[in-house]
């Protein structure tokens, strides 16, 4: 599913180059329940930019659902965005003024799926996350974890080949972090590949994998 | 997306800021508004100027005394005496004349006036019959004098309703029916008998047919004035087609009888109707795109204010750009999304601004008493010049936010 090889990414600021990631290679196979930790500045963040194709290495490949992601133009990585990834952010990242049925339906409009379709997808979708009666509910009248809910459900929306959540509990309550974690757990038993960036340890331990990133290389890789 | 999807979003977002989206339009409202008003004054204005001209008669051609420079058509009317009685006799009767319908000589001045204690000064014109079907003058009460009072250089006159009116009053203040007919009037100390009063035919200026009086010519020559020219001879084609032939017929006509062989010396002029019209329609064209030129100086405004509303948007809605980036909207769905916002705002300015440019020019039409004129050009160059506004001020803004970086607006605050 993801094949990582020799991958570098660097950051030339003025005359000093970073190194953020050194080196690394590993692969995700289909339907695993990843978490990627380290402290902040290890290089995990740059990482999971890569992975949603929002960024590109500097050397070395990425290989995405049999795609070479690392060589391809804006309007190509924003196709892979919209149809094989499915994003989780820590601030949950909804269009204000605008209801979780409408948010969950946009990656759905930009590969161009019709309107009643989206709308029937949505819906669905938004029952799978527990929201079924909370459809036409704006951002700002929902709690984080509804709102990362919403979120969860428009990761899903066009059926990607991974899911990709940025530090998904950051900002919510441990009631509230848990049950986003039992929604993972559910994704992950009905076959959903899931990449998680954390620097929580409780939460890593929900994956059956984890790896952990020092300085841009990769420290450890344990499966539990 | 489709279009009215985008459409419909875009209206949503537009009305979140009500009070920014009604300023930024403003702009583009005045401007256009403008821009309408002023070409369709500038039309009726020209309508009225040319309405005026043809009312005189669309086949006149007017001889002038004095030098002409190129040919017979332009250069200046002195008051040279050149022209004669004679001369004009000639027009009408020379065999060579073939494309002439009537020859009208004419001696003006203005003259003193005076009916009992009410006196006025006026345009006094020394006439013969063929002037009032030459200048379209109808007679509402009496007659016009005949040919045998040129030939006895009658005292009698043919008054004007406006000289009427301040000679003998207004009909309103005089009460009853005023007939002026019959009664004696006084120009320049002669007394003189009045036959007829001409209808009303409107016009403004010093060339008003409502305030001249109309005397014989001869009258005019020898008893008023004591003159032996003429101030110009009008003369009306047979057709508006033959207009050229008569103009040369005649000026070749003036030469031979004046002796001249140069027709660069010519002691006099030719003018068309049509050359008077083609100059004040210069005129007042030059003066229309003037004022329209102005007027898109202020759309150019409304368009730059447009473009900063759009900038100050894009900035604000940085995260959202790069949130709807990361979740697979392409540059050109960015693009499109803010270049329908911009051609939203500048396409509604333009058409409240067309209303609004249309009301003003009916007020001021209204007030200032002449045409109202509004012309589909000027609505489909409304229209689609706020149309274009939008797109040229817009795309900046909207190729900026096409180019953010997904990541940096995501975490930008």
């Amino acid at each position: 599913m993801i094949k990582i090889s020799h991958l570098s990414k660097i950051y030339q600021i003025d005359s000093l180059a970073t190194k953020a990631i050194d080196d690394i290679s590993f692969g995700i196979k289909k339907g695993e329940f990843v978490a990627i930790m380290g402290p902040s500045g290890s290089g995990k963040s740059t990482l999971m930019h890569i992975l949603g194709a929002l960024d590109t290495p500097t050397s070395g490949t990425y290989e995405l659902d049999g795609e070479n992601v690392g060589r391809l133009k804006d309007d190509e990585l924003a196709d892979i965005r919209n149809k094989k990834i499915g994003f989780i952010f820590q601030a949950y990242n909804l269009l204000p003024r605008t209801s979780a049925l409408k948010n969950v339906m946009l990656p759905m409009a930009y590969a161009g799926i019709t309107k009643d379709e989206r709308e029937k997808k949505a819906k669905e979708l938004l029952g799978l996350v527990g929201l079924a009666d909370r459809i036409e509910y704006l951002p700002n009248q929902l709690s984080g974890g509804q709102q990362q809910r919403v979120a969860i459900a428009r990761s899903l929306a066009n059926n990607p080949a991974i899911i990709l959540a940025d530090e998904p509990t950051g900002n919510l309550a441990t009631v509230q972090a848990e049950e986003i974690m039992n929604i993972f757990k559910k994704l992950y038993q009905k076959g959903h590949t899931i990449v998680m960036i954390t620097h929580e340890h409780d939460i890593a331990q929900n994956a059956k994998r984890i790896i952990t990133l020092r300085d841009g290389k990769i420290v450890s890789d344990k499966k539990h | 997306m489709e279009p009215t999807e985008i459409i419909k979003e875009s209206l949503q977002t537009l009305a979140l800021n009500k009070m920014r989206t009604t300023l930024a339009t403003l702009g583009i409202v005045i401007g256009i508004g403008s821009v309408i008003a002023l070409l369709s004054l500038g039309q009726a204005s020209q309508k009225a100027v040319e309405n005026q001209i043809q009312s005189l008669g669309a086949n006149l051609l007017t001889v002038y005394p004095g030098s002409s420079r190129s040919g017979f058509v332009s250069g200046g009317m002195g008051s040279s005496t050149s022209l004669t009685y004679d001369d004009a006799k000639a027009i009408s009767s020379d065999p060579s004349i073939t494309t002439v319908a009537e020859v009208s000589p004419e001696y003006n001045r203005r003259a003193q006036v005076t009916a009992g204690r009410n006196n006025t000064n006026t345009q006094i014109v020394g006439a013969t019959p063929a002037y009032f079907s030459v200048h379209k003058v109808n007679i509402s009460l009496g007659n016009f004098f005949s040919g045998r009072e040129i030939d006895s250089a009658a005292k009698v006159a043919v008054i004007g309703p406006q000289v009427t009116a301040d000679l003998f009053g207004l009909p309103a203040q005089a009460g009853e029916n005023v007939n002026p007919v019959g009664q004696l009037i006084r120009i320049a100390g002669q007394s003189f008998r009045i036959v007829g009063v001409t209808t009303t035919k409107g016009g403004s200026g010093f060339q008003n047919p409502d305030d001249m009086i109309y005397i014989p010519l001869t009258t005019a020559q020898k008893i008023l004035f004591g003159a032996t020219s003429l101030s110009n001879i009008s003369v009306e084609a047979k057709s508006k087609t033959v207009m050229t032939q008569a103009q040369d017929q005649v000026g070749y006509l003036l030469l031979a009888r004046h002796k001249l062989s140069d027709p660069t010396l010519a002691d006099f002029s030719i003018m068309s109707q049509a050359d008077i019209l083609s100059t004040v329609n210069q005129v007042t064209g030059t003066f229309t795109s003037l004022l329209a030129g102005i007027a898109a100086i202020s759309l150019l405004v409304g368009g730059i204010g447009i473009m900063n509303i759009m900038l100050v948007t894009v900035t604000e809605r940085t995260r959202e750009i790069g949130l709807r980036k990361a979740l697979g909207a392409k540059k050109k769905t960015i693009i499109t999304q803010f270049l329908i916002e911009s051609i939203i705002l500048t396409f509604a300015g333009g058409i409240i601004g067309m209303l609004v440019g249309i009301l003003t020019s009916f007020i001021i039409s209204r007030v200032m008493s002449i045409a109202f004129a509004v012309s589909l050009a000027s609505i489909t160059l409304a229209i689609g010049v706020s149309g274009i506004t939008g797109i040229i001020f817009g795309w900046y803004p909207a190729k900026k936010a096409a180019n953010l970086q997904p990541i940096k607006a995501l975490r930008y605050e």
